[in-house]
C-alpha cells in the first residue's frame, strides 16, 4: 500500500477549518468548566450539606456517564420538552456547538472540581493556622494561602484533563458538527482515503497535545519556583 | 489603660478542653500580666502546645473564660480575627508561606489586616527583618533559608503585627543544635524589651535567665508554677522533680 501524499495535501486546508472548530470547543469548555468547578469547589467545602451535597451528586453523576452519552442526551433528548424549547437557551440548545460546548463543559467541570479538590486538600494545615493566627480572614486566607498552593498542587492533574478534554471535543462529530474530526470524516467520504485523513488529523492532535504539554510544564515550573531551592 | 503595669493581659480561668474522651487540658488557671514572660514545661502529650494553642483560639476550648487584653474568646468571628491579629504566635515547625517571598511573608498580613499600603508595609517589615538580622535574605524564597534563619523569619512575621503578647511553640526544637542559639538570642532580646510572651520550651537555660516563671505542666494540669530559682532549687512535685531529673540529666 502506498500513501498519496499529495491527498493529505489537498485536505490539510479542509481540516484546518475543522481545527479552529476544535479549538473553540476546546477553550470555550475550558473556561466554562473551569469556572464551573471552581462553584462546585466552593460548594463541596462550604462546610454546609446543603451546599455540598448537590455538588457532590452532580460530580458523581458527570463523572460516572460517558461524555458521548452526555452529548446524546442533550443534543437529541432536550428538544422533546417545551420548556426548554421556549427558554432563553433554546437558541444556544438548538445549535449542535451550543450543545457540544455544554456537555463538554458540564463534564469537565464535574473533573476539574474534584482536581482542584485535591489540590485544596493538599495544602498544609500548619498553613491555614498561620495565617489564623495573624488574622487573615478566612476569605483572605482562602485567597492568598490557599488557592495558589493548592493551583500548584492541581496543575498536573487539570493538564491531563485539559488534553482529555482537547480528546473529547471529537465527540462533537457525532452530532454533525465539523471540528476536526467531523471535517475529517467529510473529507474521508469524498476521497475514500480514511487511512492517509486519519493519520494526519492524529497527528495534528498530536501536536497540539505537544504545545499544551509545553505549555503547562512552563507554568507548572513557574509555579514550583518555590519548592525546590 | 494600657500603661497600667499590672494589667492582666491574659487569664485562663477554669479552662477544660477534650478530644474525643481524652482529656487535654484539665482545669487550667493561669493569668499573665503585661511584660511577663512564662516558660511551659512538661511532658509530651501534657497539653502545652493545646493551652497556647486555646489562646488564640487554634483550639476552641469547652468549658471555662479566657480573656484576652480584656477581651473574652467566643464564637463571635470578627472578634476572634481581632484577637489574634493582636497575639503573636511562632511555630515548631516555622509555617512560613512557602509560596511567599520572605519579605511578602512578613508584608501579607500588614496589608490584609493592618490594611497599610504597600510602601509603608514594605518598610514595616524590613525594619523587622533587620531586627532579627536577616535584611539580606528579604527577596528570597523560606525553602532557601536553614532551619534557623526561618524561625527568626517567622518571628519577625509575628511582631510585624505588634503584638501585645507573643506564644512560642516549642520554636527551637526542630532546628540543628547549631542554629538554636541564633533564635533564643532573639527571643531574649524581644524578653529584655519588655514583650509579654508564652513559650512552650525544654531549653532550661533560656527559662532560667529570662522567664518571671516556670509552668510545669502534667497529663492537662499545671502542676506547679514558681519562679525559676524555686522551680529549680526546690519544687514541690514528685512529678516536677522527676521531670527535672530527666531533663538536666543531659
Ligand atoms: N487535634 C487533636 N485530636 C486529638 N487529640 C489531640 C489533638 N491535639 C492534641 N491531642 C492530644 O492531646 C494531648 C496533648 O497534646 P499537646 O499537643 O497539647 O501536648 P504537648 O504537651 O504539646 O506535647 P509535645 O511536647 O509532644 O508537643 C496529647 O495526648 C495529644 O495526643
Ligand atoms: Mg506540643
Amino acid at each position: 500500500m502506498n500513501l498519496q501524499i499529495y491527498l493529505i495535501l489537498e485536505s490539510i486546508p479542509k481540516m484546518l477549518t475543522g481545527l479552529g472548530v476544535t479549538l473553540q470547543l476546546l477553550f470555550l469548555s475550558a473556561v466554562l468548566g473551569l469556572s464551573l468547578g471552581i462553584f462546585l469547589l466552593l460548594m463541596r467545602i462550604s462546610g454546609r450539606w446543603y451546599l455540598s451535597l448537590p455538588a457532590f451528586i452532580y460530580i458523581y453523576f458527570f463523572r460516572g456517564t460517558p461524555i458521548l452519552v452526555q452529548i446524546f442526551v442533550i443534543y437529541h433528548g432536550f428538544p422533546q420538552f417545551e420548556f426548554i424549547r421556549d427558554s432563553v437557551f433554546w437558541p444556544i440548545l438548538r445549535e449542535p456547538f451550543g450543545c457540544a460546548t455544554l456537555a463538554l463543559t458540564l463534564n469537565t467541570g464535574a473533573y476539574v472540581s474534584e482536581i482542584l479538590r485535591g489540590g485544596y486538600l493538599g495544602v498544609q494545615r500548619e498553613l491555614h493556622e498561620a495565617g489564623m493566627a495573624l488574622g487573615l480572614s478566612k476569605l483572605h486566607r482562602f485567597v492568598y494561602v490557599t488557592t495558589p498552593i493548592a493551583v500548584r498542587i492541581a496543575i498536573p492533574a487539570y493538564s491531563n484533563d485539559f488534553i482529555s478534554l482537547l480528546k473529547a471535543t471529537s465527540l462533537a462529530s457525532t452530532i454533525t458538527l465539523l471540528d476536526m474530526t467531523g471535517a475529517s470524516r467529510t473529507i474521508v467520504a469524498e476521497t475514500f482515503a480514511p487511512y492517509e485523513i486519519f493519520i494526519s488529523a492524529a497527528i495534528i492532535y498530536m501536536v497540539m497535545t505537544f504545545f499544551i504539554q509545553r505549555g503547562f510544564g512552563r507554568f507548572e515550573k513557574y509555579m514550583s519556583r518555590y519548592v525546590k531551592p | 489603660m494600657k500603661d497600667n503595669d499590672n494589667e492582666a493581659k491574659i487569664i485562663l480561668q477554669d479552662v477544660c478542653k477534650s478530644f474525643g474522651d481524652f482529656q487535654a487540658l484539665n482545669n487550667i488557671n493561669l493569668q499573665v500580666n503585661k511584660g511577663e514572660k512564662i516558660v511551659v514545661c512538661g511532658p509530651s502529650g501534657s497539653g502545652k502546645s493545646t493551652m497556647i494553642r486555646c489562646i488564640n483560639r487554634l483550639e476552641e476550648h469547652d468549658s471555662g473564660k479566657i480573656i484576652i487584653s480584656g477581651r473574652e474568646l467566643t464564637n463571635e468571628v470578627k472578634d476572634i480575627d481581632a484577637v489574634r491579629s493582636e497575639v503573636g504566635m511562632v511555630f515548631q515547625n516555622f509555617n512560613l508561606f512557602p509560596h511567599l517571598t520572605v519579605i511578602n511573608n512578613l508584608m501579607l498580613a500588614l496589608k490584609l489586616v493592618r490594611k497599610m499600603n504597600k510602601s509603608k508595609a514594605r518598610e514595616v517589615a524590613m525594619g523587622f527583618l533587620e531586627r532579627v538580622q536577616i535584611p539580606e535574605q528579604a527577596d528570597k524564597y523560606p525553602i532557601q533559608l536553614s532551619g534557623g534563619q526561618q524561625q527568626r523569619v517567622a518571628i519577625a512575621r509575628a511582631l510585624c503585627m505588634n503584638p501585645e503578647v507573643m506564644l512560642f511553640d516549642e520554636p527551637t526544637s526542630a532546628l540543628d543544635p547549631e542554629m538554636i542559639s541564633e533564635v533564643l538570642d532573639v527571643m531574649i532580646d524581644l524578653a529584655n524589651e519588655g514583650l509579654t510572651m508564652i513559650c512552650v520550651t525544654h531549653e532550661m537555660g533560656f527559662a532560667r535567665s529570662v522567664a518571671d516563671s516556670i509552668v510545669f505542666m502534667d497529663s492537662g494540669e499545671i502542676v506547679e508554677m514558681k519562679p525559676p530559682d524555686e522551680f529549680f532549687n526546690n519544687p514541690e512535685s514528685k512529678r516536677t522533680k522527676a521531670f527535672l531529673s530527666q531533663i538536666l540529666s543531659h
